[in-house]
């Protein structure tokens, strides 16, 4: 394997607190050393300069649609969207045809990954065999076959029993419990955000509390019974009030945020005038609920940031607002999406926003990765904070072009991603067809 | 002064100088039903389609007189429910009537946003003739039109909107018109079909039908569905009629010139009593009369007719 030089880079690294110009010497697929003008030759050099250097970024909400809707997005496709994205490491979701609730079904989509994907991707399974929400599945088999987590994501468990010994019984292998929240009573037929802007439109509304009795139902839950806890995609106020408290008196509780629920609202139902890429679970919220979103960002209470990638065709999209599925892409704008509306406008510093895509997601995921720490797979992203980016899903490499960032002028970008100490994507191409 | 919209989508994204100016030529259009032949050329060699995905023989017919009054070519186009379920189907179908050659197509779909998804795809012209619960803006401009002609001004009126306004696309376009004319609006009904996010456009809302219809000048009932009481949201078709329907006794409660108004079609002995219906508080066919006048001064300002 090829030794790597990467030259006067800003190296921000929050697992070692790192912010500082160094050079990176990674060889063997393994970073060896880290520090300042480093005399080393390397078959490849890399001049950093002006450019960001931190731990490869980490997606832990991503749909690849493969197997069953390989017309939407395949293993092939989305691993090169997040290596263009800059993630070196994604967790796919297990809704797919068939669902992932099987040691046949986790190798499945190991045996793809090594043979067509360019970046990291660690399974997550089901929590009920097919998601059913009745029957829990084989987790200690699962977890022998490489699931990373256990999720029913899409499809809420509306049992509390069933949630409750999911959460018991995965604690034996301290794997987490990747947590939808939705109350699908309350949701109903509601296909936005429930409150004033969908009170105009005279579309279906989802309340907030769809979501927030369930993050209270499953914070009881684990306090009661213990398990790890991971609430995806939190998207109102009332459910962030309810994890600040909880993690205040010390519940083993994380959550995370997407780029579209961090800098969209409601609002953009109506401005796009009905455009079904604005249709998302859970919905795009009011400004209010945003603010508090930002503010569990800033404080802490959001530990990552996800994308919750979910890849629809255009002819899936192109229906009415009622009748489209719900769902958008993200892994290929939410750099540039984050550096213009949080890190540019300083809601967020760079160093948190790094943290929250690379050192918690890892430790969540309990995976060795998310750290320049010398010895650690070579997995890094170059970013360019200050190039100016249009979003154009004409040249997205995920199979789907559903984003409602269609247009949106940027600024900062994703430079150059490396997996296991080699260059999956560079300037706005993917490299060679190597997989790892 | 011309109309600058190609589509008549909503009621909201027009100026109140621009509803005038239909409020205006409307009046025009409803003076051409006292003469012996109903009929201009105005509209002559434009084809006008008709495309409803849900059943609605009076706003359909309305509109088909309104157009063959123009001298238009109409043509219905009827929706099975079956293909209303595929969505493919509604873009495919309004690719085929536009390649027959429509001008206007006057469409009504059971989603808000349908016709907005209609003008990103066609040519044509577009109207709203209700968008699910959202918009019903040539409801809302015969309403305003019946209450001008009726009360003669807007500025200072109080008109009630009673019943389920959650659900109603003529409550939505009738608040959009009529705060823009000057009138002030309150809405009644059930908490669980008034959408309190509402009160941020500056209306009154109101539970409590004493209260709501108290001074009221106008009074505009929405009819009550069934299917409502199926999801809960009032316990009872009886209970319902107990709190709000509109009976002789309770229309004391308003001015006594009030104006009852019903989009139609009515549930007698439900949100109104047989008595007020048919009373001469009523103006519920006048409504449909000045519906086809309204609908014939949109399809011409539309079409880029100057004022009549």
């Amino acid at each position: 394997m090829k030794s790597l030089l990467i030259k006067n880079g800003r190296v921000i690294d929050p697992s070692q607190g790192l912010d500082d110009t160094l050079d990176i010497y990674i060889s063997g697929g393994l970073i060896k050393q880290l520090a300042k003008n480093i005399g080393k030759k390397a078959a490849d050099v890399i001049d950093a300069k002006n450019l960001i250097v931190c731990p490869g970024l980490i997606d832990m909400h991503t749909h690849l649609r493969e197997p069953g809707r390989e017309d939407e997005e395949t293993i092939y496709s989305g691993t090169r969207a997040a290596a263009a994205g800059g993630f070196t490491s994604i967790c796919s979701m297990p809704n797919t045809r068939p669902i992932c609730d099987s040691r046949t079904s986790v190798k499945y989509i190991h045996s793809r990954v090594l043979e067509l994907g360019i970046v990291h991707v660690y399974p997550v399974a089901a929590i009920t065999v097919g998601q059913n929400g009745e029957e829990i599945v084989e987790f200690g088999d699962l977890v022998d076959a490489g699931a990373i987590a256990f999720s029913d994501d899409g499809r809420p468990v509306m049992n509390a029993e069933i949630m409750r010994r999911a959460l018991e019984y995965t604690a034996m292998f301290n794997a987490p419990i990747l947590d939808h929240c939705e109350d699908l009573n309350l949701s109903d037929e509601g296909v936005m955000h429930g409150g004033y802007v969908q009170s105009l439109l005279g579309l279906s509304g989802i309340p907030g509390a769809a979501e927030s009795t369930q993050v209270a139902r499953d914070i009881e839950l684990l306090e009661f019974f213990g398990g790890r806890l991971h609430i995806c995609h939190v998207s109102t106020m009332a459910s962030i009030h309810l994890i600040r408290r909880a993690k205040k008196r010390g519940v083993n509780i994380t959550c995370e945020a997407t780029p579209h629920h961090l800098t969209l609202t409601d609002m953009a139902v109506k401005e796009s005038n009905f455009d079904t890429n604005t249709k998302v679970k859970p919905p795009l919220v009011s400004e209010e609920n945003r603010q508090e979103l930002l503010r569990g960002l800033q404080d802490g209470t959001i530990d990552v940031i996800a994308t919750d990638h979910a890849p629809h065709t255009a002819k899936d999209k192109d229906l009415v607002y009622i009748e489209a599925p719900f769902g958008l892409i993200g892994m290929e704008t939410a750099i540039p999406v984050l550096f213009t509306d949080l890190v540019h406008k300083g809601i967020i510093t760079i160093n948190q926003m790094i943290e929250k895509m690379t050192i918690h997601p890892a430790r969540i995921l309990r995976i060795n990765r998310g750290t320049l720490k010398p010895g650690s797979p070579a997995d890094l992203t170059i970013l360019d904070p200050k190039k100016q980016y249009t979003i154009s899903s004409e040249k997205f490499f995920s199979l789907s072009h559903n984003t409602p960032f269609e247009g949106k002028k940027c600024r900062g970008a994703v430079d150059t991603t490396i997996v296991d100490g080699k260059i999956v994507f560079s300037k706005g191409k993917i490299m060679g067809n190597e997989t790892v | 002064m011309k109309f600058h919209h190609k589509h008549l989508l909503t009621l909201e994204e027009l100026t109140r100088e621009e509803i005038e100016l239909i409020l205006d030529n409307t009046t025009g259009f409803k003076e051409i039903f006292t003469r012996s032949i109903k009929k201009v050329p105005a509209l002559r060699g434009k084809t006008v389609v008709n495309l409803f995905y849900e059943n609605s023989t009076r706003t359909r017919t309305s509109f088909e007189i309104a157009a063959k009054r123009l001298s238009a070519d109409v043509i219905n186009f009827s929706v099975s429910t079956s293909s209303v379920q595929k969505g493919e189907s509604l873009l495919d179908t309004a690719h085929t009537i536009e390649a027959l050659g429509a001008d206007i197509i006057i469409m009504r779909h059971s989603c808000p946003g349908a016709p907005q998804l209609l003008t990103r795809h066609i040519n044509a012209s577009v109207i709203n003739a209700g968008d699910g619960p959202h918009e019903h803006p040539t409801q809302g401009l015969l309403d305003a039109f019946t209450i001008k002609e009726m009360k003669g001004r807007f500025e200072g009126l109080n008109v009630v909107i009673l019943g389920d306004i959650t659900h109603s696309r003529v409550a939505r376009s009738n608040i959009w018109a009529l705060t823009k004319l000057g009138a002030k609006i309150t809405i009644a009904g059930p908490s669980t079909l008034l959408p309190k996010a509402f009160a941020r456009l500056g209306i009154r809302i109101c539970t409590n039908l004493r209260e709501a219809i108290q001074g009221a000048d106008v009074i505009n009932l929405l009819r009550i569905q069934m299917e409502r009481q199926r999801k809960n949201l009032f316990p009872s078709i009886r209970e319902y009629s107990l709190l709000y329907g509109l009976t002789e006794e309770r229309l004391k409660w308003a001015k006594k010139d009030v104006l009852i108004m019903h989009p139609g079609p009515i549930n007698r002995g439900v949100e109104i009593s047989q008595e007020v219906a048919d009373g001469s508080h009523s103006v519920i066919l006048r409504q449909v009369t000045n519906g086809v006048a309204v609908r014939m001064a949109v399809l011409y300002l539309l079409s880029g007719g100057e004022e009549v």
